[in-house]
C-alpha cells in the first residue's frame, strides 16, 4: 500500500495536480471563501487562515458582475454569471459538480433556509428561476409579468428568508414579491404593486424581518415588514435629496444586510456623496455622513464597529472607514484603480479588498488600519467567504 | 411606460449635436477607452456589452439609431433613468469614437 501510494502522488504531481492534492488531506471549509476573476472567467479558492490561494477554477462563463452564495455545509459555492450561467463549484476539489445556463442575462441569487433550494433572479427572461442544490435540477419558475401583454421586468435584489422564501423586487415593474417554497405544493408569490420608481437593489436586515428597496427614480427608500403578512410596504428617507439636483451616478449601489450595524442602517444615497443613517427601530434617519464619491458598498465590519465604503467611477481607487458611534470618517486608502468589493474576515479582524485594475486583493487589518498582505488575481471582482452560508440575506 | 418607448419618445426628444469628425484617439488612448467601456460601461450594460440594468449596446441594438443621438445620450445621460452623463468625463470626439466602435462591434479579445 505504501507504494501504490507513493505511485499515485508521483503521478499526481507530474500531471501538474499539485493544487488539487490540498484536497486529500482532511480540512474544514470555515476559513475558505471565493474571489472571482471577472474577465477571464475564473473563479480563485482562497485560505484566509493562510491568506493564500489554494485552488483556481476556469470555465465559469460571463463572471462580470458575478455573485456566490454557499451550501449550507459550506463546501460547495453557487456562481452566478452575467451570463445566465449557474455552477456549483466543490472548495475542496476545485471541480465543477454542476453547470448549467439558465437564463439569458441574470444578476444574483439566493439560497433556501434548509438549503435545499437555489434561486437565480434573471434580467433575461425576467424573473426568478428555482433549483435543486444537489443537481440543479430545475424546481419552479416565477416570471416576472407586468401587465396583459405578458412583458417581463428584470429582477433585482433577491434574499433569502426564513419559511423557504425568497423576496425580490422588480425594477420595471416598480414591484416587490415574496415567494414561498413549500414542499412540493405550487410556489405562492405575494405581490406588492407601485412600492415605488425603479428599485435597482435590495436588502433584509440580519433577523430577515425587514426588506428594503432603494429607489433609483424617487427621492426615498421602500421597506416592507415581513413579520406581518398583511403589512403594505411604507416609505422611508422621503425627500432625503432635500430638492437638490442629483448628481450622477457612475456605478449604481449595493445593497444587502451588511449595511446594518447594531441598532443603526448605513445606506448609500442616490446622486448623493453621503450615507444615511437610519434607527433600525423606527427608520427615522438620525444622521449623515458625508464621504468622497458616490458610495457604492457601505458594508459594516461584523461587530458593527466600523463601516467601509467604497465608490462609483472615477473615484473608484478609494476606500474610507466610518467610525458607527461617532459618524467620523476616521481613514482613508488610495488603492488604485477599480476597487470593487470588500468582504470581511468571519469576526471582521482583516477586510479583503478587490482592487480590479491592479490585478491585486489587498488585505487590510482593520484594527491598525495597515496593509498587511496582497495577493495576486486577474482583474478581480467579488470576494465570498464561506462564512456567509449560515447568515439570512447573503 | 415599456423601457423601449421611453427609450423611443427620448431619442425623439433630444436636440441633434452637430458633430464634428476629428482624428482617432492615440493607441493608447483607444485602449484606455475600451477598458472603460467594458468595466465601467459595463456595470450596467454588461463586460461584453450584452446588457444588464442597462440595455445591451451590440451592433444590432444600435442599428437605425443615429450618431448624434447616441452622442446625446452618451454626453448628457437620461434623465430620471440611471444613465449619467459622461461630459466631463470623456471629451465628444472620444464619444464618437467610441459609438463608432460599439457599431462596428468590438471583438471580445479586444
Amino acid at each position: 500500500m505504501r507504494i501504490e501510494g507513493s505511485v499515485l502522488l508521483a503521478s499526481l504531481l507530474a500531471s501538474g495536480l499539485a493544487l488539487g492534492a490540498a484536497a486529500t488531506e482532511l480540512r474544514g471549509t470555515g476559513d475558505l471563501g471565493v474571489i472571482v476573476e471577472r474577465a477571464t472567467g475564473s473563479l480563485l479558492i482562497v485560505d484566509t487562515t493562510q491568506r493564500r490561494v489554494i485552488d483556481r477554477v476556469e470555465g465559469l462563463g460571463d463572471l462580470s458582475h458575478a455573485s456566490v452564495v454557499f451550501s449550507r455545509d459550506a463546501r460547495h459555492a453557487f456562481v452566478f454569471g452575467r451570463d445566465g450561467g449557474l455552477s456549483k463549484v466543490d472548495l475542496l476539489t476545485g471541480a465543477v459538480a454542476h453547470r448549467l445556463i439558465q437564463g439569458g442575462n441574470s444578476i444574483g441569487g439566493a439560497i433556501s433556509q434548509d438549503g435545499r433550494i437555489v434561486a437565480v433572479a434573471n434580467y433575461e427572461p425576467g424573473g426568478v428561476r428555482f433549483f435543486s442544490t444537489d443537481d440543479l435540477a430545475p424546481v419552479a419558475e416565477i416570471p416576472a409579468t407586468m401587465g396583459a401583454d405578458g412583458e417581463r421586468s428584470k429582477v433585482v435584489g433577491l434574499e433569502d428568508l426564513p419559511g423557504n422564501r425568497f423576496v425580490f423586487a422588480l425594477y420595471d415593474a416598480d414591484a416587490i414579491w415574496t415567494v414561498g417554497l413549500d414542499g412540493d405544493a405550487l410556489p405562492e408569490v405575494q405581490r406588492f404593486a407601485e412600492v415605488g420608481a425603479l428599485p435597482y437593489d435590495a436588502l433584509i436586515t440580519p433577523d430577515g424581518r425587514y426588506y428594503i428597496a432603494g429607489l433609483f427614480g424617487e427621492d426615498g427608500m421602500v421597506v416592507l415588514d415581513l413579520w406581518d403578512p398583511t403589512a403594505e410596504p411604507f416609505r422611508i428617507l422621503d425627500g432625503y435629496g432635500r430638492g437638490e439636483e442629483p448628481l450622477p451616478v457612475y456605478k449604481m449601489p449595493h445593497l444587502k444586510g451588511w449595511s446594518v450595524a447594531g441598532d443603526r442602517i448605513f445606506l448609500p444615497a442616490i446622486g448623493r456623496h453621503e450615507l444615511l443613517v437610519v434607527d433600525r427601530a423606527t427608520f427615522e434617519e438620525v444622521g449623515r455622513v458625508a464621504v468622497h464619491s458616490q458610495p457604492v458598498f457601505a458594508i459594516a465590519r461584523p461587530d458593527g464597529r466600523q463601516i467601509w465604503v467604497n465608490f462609483a467611477h472615477p473615484d473608484n481607487n478609494v476606500v474610507q472607514v466610518v467610525d458607527v458611534p461617532s459618524l467620523a470618517v476616521v481613514a482613508a486608502f488610495d488603492l488604485g484603480p477599480g476597487v470593487l468589493h470588500m468582504e470581511f474576515a468571519p469576526k471582521g479582524e482583516e477586510v479583503w479588498i478587490s482592487v480590479r485594475d491592479e490585478n491585486r486583493i489587498e488585505i487590510i487589518d482593520t484594527r491598525s488600519l495597515e496593509r498587511v498582505a496582497a495577493l495576486d488575481a486577474e482583474s478581480p471582482s467579488g470576494i465570498f467567504f464561506t462564512a456567509r452560508a449560515h447568515r439570512l440575506g447573503y | 411606460m415599456p423601457a423601449r418607448a421611453a427609450a423611443s419618445a427620448l431619442l425623439a426628444s433630444l436636440v441633434v449635436l452637430p458633430l464634428v469628425a476629428a482624428a482617432d484617439p492615440t493607441p493608447a488612448r483607444q485602449s484606455e477607452l475600451i477598458h472603460l467601456l467594458r468595466h465601467d460601461c459595463g456595470s450596467c450594460h454588461g463586460l461584453t456589452l450584452k446588457g444588464g440594468l442597462g440595455p445591451p449596446l451590440l451592433p444590432g441594438d444600435l442599428e437605425g439609431l443615429p450618431q448624434e443621438a447616441l452622442a446625446a445620450i452618451i454626453l448628457d445621460g437620461v434623465p430620471g433613468r440611471p444613465m449619467p452623463p459622461w461630459r466631463g468625463l470623456l471629451p465628444e470626439d472620444e464619444v464618437v469614437w467610441l459609438i463608432g466602435r460599439l457599431q462596428a462591434g468590438i471583438d471580445d479579445a479586444d
